[in-house]
């Protein structure tokens, strides 16, 4: 159930992202954009805003941004240009940002997210815009060192950043939070950015108010704050449930409705689970927007749009769709597989082909592949088993050289040790169990158990599972449905 | 140079005491009394312009008649760190130093 029926109001939320585009270099300069490198080991004239220096486009910067537009079903603007967004602030060295003002590259998307488990409707959240801009430096302050100083590292200056501004479709923290997930998903896939929160790679700021109808029919609006410092998408989950309640126990005590104050801001404080009020924003004209003179505006064909459009590779609710029909599994298993990002999809892609069975693939990618991958921490891209081992070990299992539970101790085991699959047999003294051996073991637990054999004879078939139990005792390397297949047919053979 | 009388009196001294707030510029009473009055020319001579009938005039993005310059993306030096720092009032050898900044930044 979401938000919308706990409480007599309606939750309106609108996000606005930043994503770094996956370059190598900055939006205008020839700069590196490696990120921890030290402090400004990557700056040139340029990006630091020194006199004389002049900015000139990435193109590559540009074509991801086109990639990331049309994967949000934008409109691709045929002119557009660049605006300088003028504030002072000590890690922006030029005294203004470049951005994009009236006419951004792209506008009127929509992407859609669809909850697996329908803890709520689909929802699509309609784009406003996708613009390319700038990013700022770090400002670093250090209070238990006792300095009045502030530290500036300008290696971020320039970096190429995506900014998407969505309406207000959301409905519920949520929703937010799925959204966003699906929206990382989309530009991890498409290799737009690798959306690494923790490097700043995604921030997201969110806007929020709620609707409460009144007794007269009016919709009550609270005012819309706007959130940030939230760094990750539990945090943006957790800060708006808080935002909601605190608006609506403010909306209870003053009444204030939207346009009774000026937009506020408030940073979301992650450990005390708070929002707290920040500075007002000052309007948007204060930032007198101009076009900028250094840069000349950029046209774009038709022509254009579909040779970035042909080589964008699947979406993934597309690749959703055709990894269940490719390998015949189910729609959860490809909604679990997919959302694990690209990485993971090829893993078990090689594993399927290896295996050919796409369902025994998934079992084994979901069981134990990613539930060891879960307990260890850490990516797909650095699982030290590779799918040639998972693919021996399923093999083996399918031969009947052992059953599943001891494919998965074997698997456990050659993560463990890092040794192949055929050492890693060896050492737990598994050996394939030979026909004659299996014969003689057969015979002995009939021997030794009157009552099941009797009990077979009488038409009890399930009573040969007693013997399984017994079977692994005298030997762990039996395959119990080898066992009961040879023992019933033994029994039906007793005069 | 147009006869001042005949600008509109376009700005006032609280528009132009906005206008030096976000340059951060601190004015005196009499700059602010000059500042006014040129500004309020320049915006006067400059609005002569909106008298003309634009409705066939393609809006001018830029002044050059050129399009679509780009670079590729590949690395080239960056300036040593010591360089880059060489001409700051302040710093640490590492980074550069400023008065204290606290919160955020005014944008992103
Ligand atoms: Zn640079």
């Amino acid at each position: 159930m979401t938000a919308e029926s706990k409480h007599p109001f309606t939750t309106v939320i609108g996000l606005e992202v930043h994503v770094q585009l996956q370059t190598q270099t900055k939006l205008f300069c020839g700069c590196v954009t490696t990120f921890g490198s030290p402090p400004n080991t990557q700056v040139c004239p340029t990006c630091l805003g020194l006199p004389g220096s002049l900015p000139v486009m990435n193109r590559r910067a540009f074509d991801l941004s086109l990639r990331a537009a049309l994967a949000l079903n934008c409109k691709i603007a045929s002119f557009t240009k660049w605006d300088r967004k003028n504030y002072f602030y000590p890690d922006l060295p030029k005294g203004y940002q470049i951005s994009q003002f009236d006419l951004p590259f792209s506008y009127e998307g929509y992407l859609e997210v669809v909850d697996p488990k329908g803890a709520f409707e689909p929802r699509t959240v309609r784009i406003i815009r996708v613009h390319l801009e700038e990013d700022a430096g770090k400002s670093m302050h250090d209070e238990t060192a006792g300095t009045a100083d502030s530290r500036i590292d300008l290696n971020r200056t320039g970096t190429p950043l995506c900014e998407i501004v969505t309406e207000p479709d959301l409905r519920s923290p949520e929703e937010a939070r799925a959204w966003l997930n699906e929206l990382k998903l989309l530009l991890v896939y498409l290799g737009v950015s690798d959306c690494n929160m923790q490097e700043g790679s995604l921030r997201v700021d969110a806007n929020v108010n709620l609707h409460i109808p009144q007794p007269d029919g009016r919709l009550a609006k609270t005012p819309i704050v706007e959130i940030k410092n939230m760094n990750s998408f539990r945090s943006v989950e957790r800060a708006l449930v808080y935002e909601t309640e605190r608006q609506w126990g403010e909306w209870q005590d003053t009444g204030a409705e939207i346009g009774s104050m000026p937009k506020q801001t408030r940073g979301w404080d992650d450990s005390a689970g708070v929002t707290r009020g920040q500075r007002h924003k000052e309007e948007s004209s204060d930032y007198r927007y101009f076009p900028d003179p250094d840069l000349v505006p950029v046209t774009v064909s038709e022509e254009q749009v579909a040779a970035v459009r042909s080589t964008m590779g699947e979406p993934p609710a597309l690749l959703r769709k055709t990894l269940a029909e490719r390998w015949d599994i189910p729609a959860y298993d490809a909604d679990v597989l997919v959302n694990q990002g690209p990485e993971l999809v090829e893993y078990f892609e090689d594993l399927a082909k290896k295996v050919g069975e796409g369902k025994v693939a998934s079992n084994w990618m979901q069981q134990d592949v990613l539930r060891m991958l879960n307990e260890r921490g850490g990516h797909i891209a650095d699982f030290p088993v590779q799918p040639t081992a998972v693919a021996d070990i399923i093999g083996r299992v399918k031969k009947g050289d052992f059953d599943t539970g001891r494919g998965k101790e074997i698997f456990a085991a050659v993560l463990e040790t890092g040794k192949p699959v055929d050492e890693v047999v060896a050492g737990m003294g598994i050996a394939a169990v030979d026909e004659d051996d299996l014969q003689k073991l057969c015979e002995e637990l009939i021997a030794e158990n009157p009552k099941i054999v009797a009990d077979v004879k009488g038409g009890k078939e399930q009573a040969a599972g007693g013997l399984i139990g017994q079977a692994k005792r005298k030997n762990p390397n039996v395959n119990p449905g080898k066992v009961r297949a040879l023992a019933l047919e033994l029994i039906r053979a007793l005069p | 140079m147009p006869a001042q009388d005949n600008a509109e009196p376009t700005l006032t001294r609280e528009d132009v005491l906005k206008v030096a707030m976000l340059a951060r510029l601190a004015l005196s009473d009499a700059e602010l009394s000059s500042l006014t009055d040129e500004l309020s020319q320049i915006v006067g001579l400059v609005s002569q312009l909106s008298e003309l009938n634009t409705d066939d005039v393609e809006p001018l993005a830029h002044p050059l008649d050129s399009q679509n310059v780009f670079r590729e993306d590949n690395p080239a030096p960056s300036l040593k760190t010591a360089d880059a720092l060489r001409c700051a009032p302040r710093h640490d050898g590492e980074c550069f130093l400023v008065p204290a900044v606290l919160g955020e930044s005014g944008s992103a």
